[in-house]
């Protein structure tokens, strides 16, 4: 009896572990808004902070739904796609574009480390706090 | 200037418009390449190859706004004769690497984008001539690390050797904007 409760409480610490690591896999790490400026260099391409390129503009950002500046001419798929941008929605977007939204005219293999997009999600939300976006 | 110290020597300038002029070359090999195989990218059909064009358009958007910037660059009056020359080879550049990608766009059954009628660029803070070699390296460092993360996302490996070629040619403007400004010319033996 002792060696069957000794072996539930085994499974039931794996499995709580196991969720543990889950979560915390599934969460976003907290960047540094410096790094994540040097990052965000990858997207001046196409991206400006404060006004639309061939990519929308990212100040106002967080809390804005994908696909809404008005005048931007997005893809259909980014139109429909329901998104609001928050760090999560973020996070997962920027990871695989043409993952989390096929169809995306964002054309873009993602960036792949978690600590790179929390560095680069940091500096959009600061950068859209600043004086950058008119704050 | 950074720019004509470094090319002080005549040789030195000739040097670099001999290397541009070769590296125009081989973004023509690789132009050459990819519409030879042209019937074998639209016979692919399908999301791939809608997914490749709109990967394209995207890439052309950012080309047409890149010869536009170089336009504004190139009439601010803020360029010296020796950089202007070098803006108007980069901006030419970009106006082959639109012209290919509106060509490829089309066979692969999609629409290109045309320029826009009006850019917007920070033209208040474009004071100097180093500030146009600022804002011009910028913008061709967006496009090294654009193409980089498209070269992977083709589905058709043509076109991600044409884009690569194209990303060779841009790191190249980089370099040599950045050489211009008195910087190192490659800061890192990787770009991201």
């Amino acid at each position: 009896m002792f060696r069957l409760v000794r072996t539930l409480a085994g499974i039931a610490l794996a499995l709580a572990a196991c969720a543990a690591t889950a979560a915390s896999n599934n969460a976003v790490l907290r960047g540094d808004p410096s790094a994540g400026e040097a990052i965000y260099g990858r997207c001046l391409a196409c991206h400006a902070l404060a006004y639309d390129r061939t990519g929308p503009r990212h100040c106002g950002l967080f809390g804005r739904r994908a696909g809404s500046v008005k005048g931007f001419a997005y893809s259909d798929a980014m139109q429909r796609s329901k998104i609001v941008w928050n760090e999560k929605t973020l996070d997962r977007f920027l990871a695989n574009p043409l993952t989390a939204v096929p169809g995306t005219a964002m054309g873009y293999a993602g960036v792949t480390d978690r600590m790179e997009r929390a560095d680069l999600i940091a500096y959009l939300k600061q950068a859209g706090e600043s004086p950058l976006c008119g704050k | 200037m950074s720019f004509l110290i470094l090319g002080n020597a005549p040789n030195a300038f000739e040097a670099r418009r001999a290397f541009l002029g070769k590296s125009g070359l081989l973004l023509s090999g690789a132009a050459v390449a990819l519409l030879a195989g042209r019937d074998a990218l639209a016979a692919e059909g399908g999301e791939s190859t809608a997914s490749d064009a709109r990967i394209l358009n995207t890439a052309l958007g950012a080309e047409l706004e890149a010869i536009a910037a170089y336009q504004v660059g190139a009439e601010s009056g803020l360029l010296q004769k020796a950089v202007l020359d070098l803006a108007v080879t980069f901006q030419g550049h970009h106006k082959e690497h639109a012209d290919l990608l509106s060509k490829t766009i089309a066979k692969l059954g999609g629409k290109p984008v045309s320029a826009k009628n009006k850019y917007t660029f920070p033209t208040d803070t474009l004071k100097t001539q180093n500030d146009v070699l600022r804002f011009a390296a910028t913008l061709e460092k967006g496009a090294v690390s654009a193409y980089l993360g498209a070269v992977p996302v083709f589905s058709n490996r043509d076109l991600a050797k044409a884009a690569a070629s194209i990303l060779g040619d841009e790191a190249m403007h980089w370099a040599i904007l950045r050489n211009a400004l008195g910087e190192v010319p490659v800061p890192s033996a990787f770009m991201s």
